[in-house]
C-alpha cells in the first residue's frame, strides 16, 4: 500500500517535472533558438510520469549525492531520445536536453522528502519545491525576454521580423553571404541611429550631464552630509527631515513651475538647466546616504586629526572621503543613474536636436517613419552602458541602493 | 572658548548646507509655491512670451522739389493677449526735414524722433502719423529715405505671470470636469495594485534567492535589471513586444493556444473573457500598466526584503525545525512576523512612489484607453491643451492627496526604516 502510494506520488510529481521541463524548453527553443517546437501536454506529462514513477522505487536517501542527479538526468535524456518525434520537440540533441531537464526535475522534486511518504510535510515539501522551479522559470523568463527581445529586434531587418514574431532567434543566415556583408545587414541600426539619427551626439550630451550632476552632486552632499553628521547646529532634525520630504514630492508639480520659470530666465532649452535640476533631485537622497555612512565613521579618528591640527575641510578631505570611498562609488554610481535614465525634465526641457540627451533623442526616434530596428537600436544604445555599469560595480550599487532606497 | 567653538562649529555647517539648501530651495521648494500661483492664474503656454509691439513703418508721401510735404505713419500693433503698458519708438530722421505736425506722443530732437505711449492694448494697433517739410538740404543730400534705418522699439509690459488676475476658475474647472472622478478611480486602482503586485513578486522573488546556492549572486543581478534599465528604452520594448499585430507576446499567446485573436493590450480599454459560460470585462490596458508596474519594481521589494532576510537569526529557523514546523508554518509564523515591518514600509514608500509616477504610462499609453493618472491629466491640461493654470490646479490637488499620504507614512513608518 505505502509502496502503491509512494509509486502514485512519483508519477504526479515526475509529470508535473515532465510538464514543467517540456514547457520550458519548448518556449525557450522555439523563443530563443528559432526551432519548430511543439508542445504536447499529454506527451510531457506521460514521460514524466512514467520516469516519476520509475524512480519513486529508489529508497529517498538523506542527501544524496548530486550524482544521482546526473545519473536521472541522463536517464531521462536516453528515455527521451528513445521515445523521439512523439515528445514533440525537434530531434537530436534538443530532444536529449529536454528529457535530461524532465528527468532531473523530478529527481530533484523526489529527493530528500521529509516526514511519512505521503504526510502533510511530505506535500508542502513538494509545493515548495514546485514554486521554487516555477518561480526561477518565471522570473528568469520575465527579465531576459524584454532584454532579449530588444537585442535581437535591433539587429533584424522588419520584414523579416514580422515574417515570424515569436522567433526571437539571432539572425545568424545573414551571414551566409560572408562575414563582412552580414555585419553589415546586422548592424544596419545601430549604424542609422548612431550616424544618420545623430545618436552619436545625444550619447556624448548625456555623458556630459550625467558625469557633470555625478560630480557636482558628490562635492555639494559630501560638503553637506559631514556639517548634517558631525557638527552641531539649531535645525538639524528639521534639516533631516526635509531631505526626506523632498524625495517624495512628485517630479510633474515641479515640471509646470520650472518650465514657466525656466522658459522666462532662458534657461530652459540648456543642458545646464537640466543638470540644476538634476542636481536638485539628487542631492537630497545623496546627502541622506552620506550622511548615514559618516556616521558609521568613529569619530575618535576625525577628532585625533583635529587635535593634529587640521581644519575641519582638511580632515573631510584627509580622513573622511578616503574612509568612504566605497559610499561615494555607491552615491555617484546611483546619481549617474538617475541622470542617464531620467526621462521627463529631458523631454520637457529640451528643444533643440543638437542638445538632446539619450531620453529625449529617443522619445524623437519613436514616430511612424522610423522602422522598429532602429528604435530598438535605440533602446540597446541607451541602455548598454547603464548595464555595464551596474554588473561591474554592482557591489557598491546594491549597497546604495539598499541604504537611500533609490527613488524610481 | 567651549561657546566660541559651538558657534564657529554652526557657522561652518551653514557655510557646508549653504548650496544644496540653496538648490533644494530653488528647484524644489519654490516651485511647489509657484505651483500654487499658477493654479490661481489664468495663464497660458503663449503668455510665457512676454508681449511685444510690432511696428511697420510707411512713407505715405514723398516729396519731389523743396517745400513739398513727407508723410510717415508708424503702425505700432500688439499682435498678443495681454495688455502692454508703453512702448517707446526711436527713429532718426535725415537732415533738412523739419516737423510740420507731430503727434502729441511724439518729440523731434537733434535728428532723432522719439514717439512714447500707452499701450496698445491686446489685439489693437495705434497709428502715428508725422508730416514733415522737406527743405533744400534734403535734396542737396540726395533725398535719403527715413526708412533707411529701421526704427528701434522698446516694449514695456508687466509679466502676464504677475499682472493677471486671481481666479479660482482652473480649480472649479478641475472639479467639473467629468473626467475627474474616473482619473482618481484609475490613479488608486494603478497604485494599490501596481504597489502590491510589485511587492508580492519582489517577495517570491527574495524567497527563491535567500537559499544559497552557486551562482546567485548573477541570478540576483539579473533580477535587478527592469529596475535599473531606463524606462525610455523598456517601456518602448513592451509597447513593441505587446503589439497586436506586429508583437511577440501576442504571437506566443496565438501558438500556445491561450489567446484564439490578437489581444490589443495597450490600445483597448476594457477585455471580455468567457470561461465555463460567464463572462467578465477587465480593463485591459489598465491591467496591462499595472503588469508593467509590478514588473519593472519588483526588483526593488526584493532587494529590500533579501536584504532584511538575510539579517534573520538563524536560530529562529533552527527552532522552527526542531519543533516540527512544515515550509508553510515556517514562512508563516517565522519569516513573515520579521518581514511586516519591512512590507509596510516598502508599501507606503512604493504607494507615493507609484501614485507619483508619469513616466510609465505616459510612454506605455500616453494615457489612452482608461489609463489617465492624475500625473498623465496635469500634464494633458498644462501642455497638450496648453492651459498651465489648469494643469496647475490639479498639481495642487494631486499635492494635496499626496500630502495626506505622507502624513500616514511619517506616523506609521517604523523608526529607521524611512
Amino acid at each position: 500500500m505505502k509502496a502503491a502510494r509512494g509509486v502514485l506520488l512519483g508519477a504526479l510529481v515526475g509529470g508535473l517535472a515532465g510538464i514543467l521541463a517540456f514547457f520550458g524548453t519548448s518556449l525557450a527553443l522555439g523563443l530563443f533558438a528559432g526551432l519548430a517546437t511543439e508542445f504536447r501536454l499529454e506527451a510531457a506529462f506521460g514521460f514524466g510520469a512514467l520516469f516519476g514513477a520509475a524512480i519513486a522505487k529508489i529508497p529517498p536517501k538523506p542527501r544524496q549525492h548530486p550524482a544521482t542527479l546526473i545519473l536521472t538526468a541522463l536517464i531521462g535524456a536516453a528515455l527521451a531520445w528513445l521515445a523521439g518525434e512523439r515528445l514533440g520537440q525537434p530531434g537530436g540533441i534538443w530532444l536529449i536536453l529536454t528529457g535530461g531537464a524532465s528527468g532531473a526535475l523530478s529527481a530533484y522534486a523526489l529527493r530528500d522528502l521529509p516526514g511519512e511518504p505521503g504526510g502533510r510535510e511530505t506535500y508542502e515539501t513538494l509545493g515548495l519545491k514546485g514554486l521554487r522551479a516555477v518561480g526561477f522559470l518565471f522570473f528568469v523568463f520575465v527579465v531576459v525576454f524584454p532584454f532579449w527581445a530588444m537585442l535581437v529586434a535591433s539587429l533584424k531587418p522588419r520584414a523579416e521580423f514580422l515574417a515570424d514574431p515569436a522567433n526571437l532567434s539571432l539572425p545568424t543566415h545573414l551571414f551566409e553571404s560572408g562575414l563582412g556583408a552580414g555585419l553589415a545587414k546586422v548592424l544596419e541600426g545601430y549604424r542609422a541611429v548612431l550616424v544618420d539619427y545623430n545618436f552619436l551626439r545625444y550619447i556624448a550630451n548625456t555623458a556630459y550631464v550625467s558625469i557633470t550632476t555625478m560630480v557636482l552632486t558628490l562635492f555639494l552632499s559630501v560638503l553637506g552630509a559631514y556639517a548634517v553628521a558631525r557638527l552641531e547646529f539649531r535645525g538639524r532634525g528639521l534639516m533631516e527631515r526635509a531631505v526626506l520630504l523632498t524625495y517624495m514630492f512628485p517630479a510633474i508639480v515641479l515640471a509646470i513651475p520650472l518650465y514657466v520659470v525656466f522658459t522666462q530666465l532662458g534657461m530652459r532649452n540648456t543642458l545646464s538647466g537640466l543638470i540644476i535640476v538634476y542636481l536638485a533631485q539628487t542631492l537630497p537622497v545623496a546627502l541622506y546616504m552620506l550622511r548615514s555612512y559618516f556616521e558609521t565613521i568613529p569619530q575618535s579618528l576625525e577628532e585625533a586629526g583635529l587635535i593634529d591640527g587640521c581644519s575641519r575641510l582638511e580632515v573631510i578631505w584627509r580622513i573622511t572621503l578616503p574612509l568612504s570611498l566605497p559610499a561615494l562609488a555607491s552615491v555617484g554610481l546611483y546619481v549617474f543613474m538617475i541622470a542617464w535614465n531620467e526621462f521627463l525634465f529631458a523631454f520637457m526641457f529640451l528643444d533643440t536636436p543638437e542638445i538632446f540627451t539619450l531620453s529625449r533623442g529617443m522619445v524623437a526616434l519613436n514616430n511612424q517613419e522610423v522602422p522598429y530596428q532602429y528604435l530598438m537600436a535605440g533602446a540597446v544604445i541607451v541602455t548598454v552602458p547603464v548595464m555595464l555599469l551596474f554588473f561591474w560595480f554592482e557591489r557598491y550599487l546594491i549597497g546604495g541602493l539598499t541604504a537611500g532606497g533609490v527613488k524610481g | 572658548m567651549r561657546r566660541s567653538l559651538k558657534a564657529r562649529e554652526a557657522r561652518l555647517a551653514f557655510y557646508l548646507l549653504l548650496p544644496t539648501v540653496t538648490i533644494v530651495l530653488l528647484i524644489v521648494i519654490f516651485p511647489v509655491v509657484a505651483n500654487f500661483w499658477i493654479a490661481f492664474k489664468d495663464i497660458r503656454l503663449g503668455d510665457l512670451r512676454a508681449p511685444k509691439a510690432v511696428v511697420r513703418e510707411r512713407i505715405l508721401k514723398t516729396p519731389t522739389a523743396p517745400g513739398e510735404q513727407l508723410v510717415i505713419t508708424y503702425r505700432v500693433e500688439n499682435r498678443s493677449k495681454n495688455p502692454i503698458v508703453s512702448t517707446t519708438i526711436r527713429d532718426s530722421v535725415p537732415a533738412g526735414l523739419a516737423a510740420l505736425t507731430l503727434p502729441p506722443e511724439c518729440t523731434l530732437a537733434a535728428g532723432r524722433l522719439t514717439c512714447r505711449l500707452a499701450g496698445p492694448e491686446p489685439r489693437q494697433r495705434v497709428t502715428l502719423t508725422v508730416t514733415f517739410l522737406a527743405e533744400k538740404a534734403y535734396f542737396d543730400a540726395g533725398r535719403p529715405s527715413p526708412r533707411a534705418n529701421r526704427p528701434l522699439v522698446e516694449t514695456r509690459a508687466k509679466n502676464p505671470l504677475l499682472a493677471k488676475p486671481w481666479t479660482a476658475g482652473n480649480l472649479i474647472r478641475v472639479f467639473q470636469d467629468p473626467d475627474f472622478w474616473p482619473m482618481l478611480w484609475v490613479t488608486l486602482a494603478y497604485t494599490v495594485f501596481g504597489t502590491t503586485l510589485s511587492i508580492l513578486l519582489g517577495l517570491f522573488a527574495a524567497q527563491l534567492l535567500v537559499v544559497r546556492f552557486r551562482g546567485r549572486n548573477l541570478f540576483r543581478g539579473l533580477f535587478l535589471f527592469p529596475y535599473v534599465a531606463p524606462v525610455i528604452a523598456v517601456a518602448f520594448v513592451w509597447v513593441f513586444l505587446l503589439d497586436p499585430f506586429s508583437g511577440t507576446v501576442n504571437a506566443l499567446l496565438q501558438k500556445y493556444g491561450v489567446a484564439s485573436q490578437p489581444i490589443p493590450f495597450l490600445s483597448q480599454r476594457t477585455w471580455e473573457i468567457s470561461a465555463f459560460g460567464a463572462s467578465v470585462r477587465i480593463p485591459l490596458a489598465l491591467t496591462a500598466v499595472i503588469l508593467f508596474e509590478g514588473w519593472r519594481y519588483f526588483p526593488f521589494a526584493f532587494l529590500f526584503i533579501l536584504a532584511r532576510m538575510q539579517a534573520m537569526p538563524a536560530v529562529l529557523f533552527e527552532a522552527a525545525r526542531v519543533d516540527g514546523a512544515g515550509p508553510w508554518q515556517t514562512f508563516r509564523h517565522v519569516t513573515l512576523p520579521q518581514l511586516l515591518g519591512i512590507l509596510g514600509t516598502l508599501f507606503l514608500l512604493r504607494f507615493i512612489w507609484t501614485f507619483n509616477k508619469f513616466d510609465d504610462i505616459f510612454l506605455l499609453t500616453g494615457g489612452a484607453a482608461g489609463t489617465e493618472t492624475i500625473t498623465i491629466k496635469v500634464y494633458d491640461y498644462a501642455f497638450a491643451r496648453a492651459d498651465l493654470g489648469l494643469g496647475a490646479a490639479l498639481a495642487v490637488v494631486l499635492f494635496f492627496i499626496l500630502a495626506f499620504f505622507l502624513s500616514l507614512y511619517f506616523r506609521f513608518a517604523p523608526k529607521g526604516e524611512v
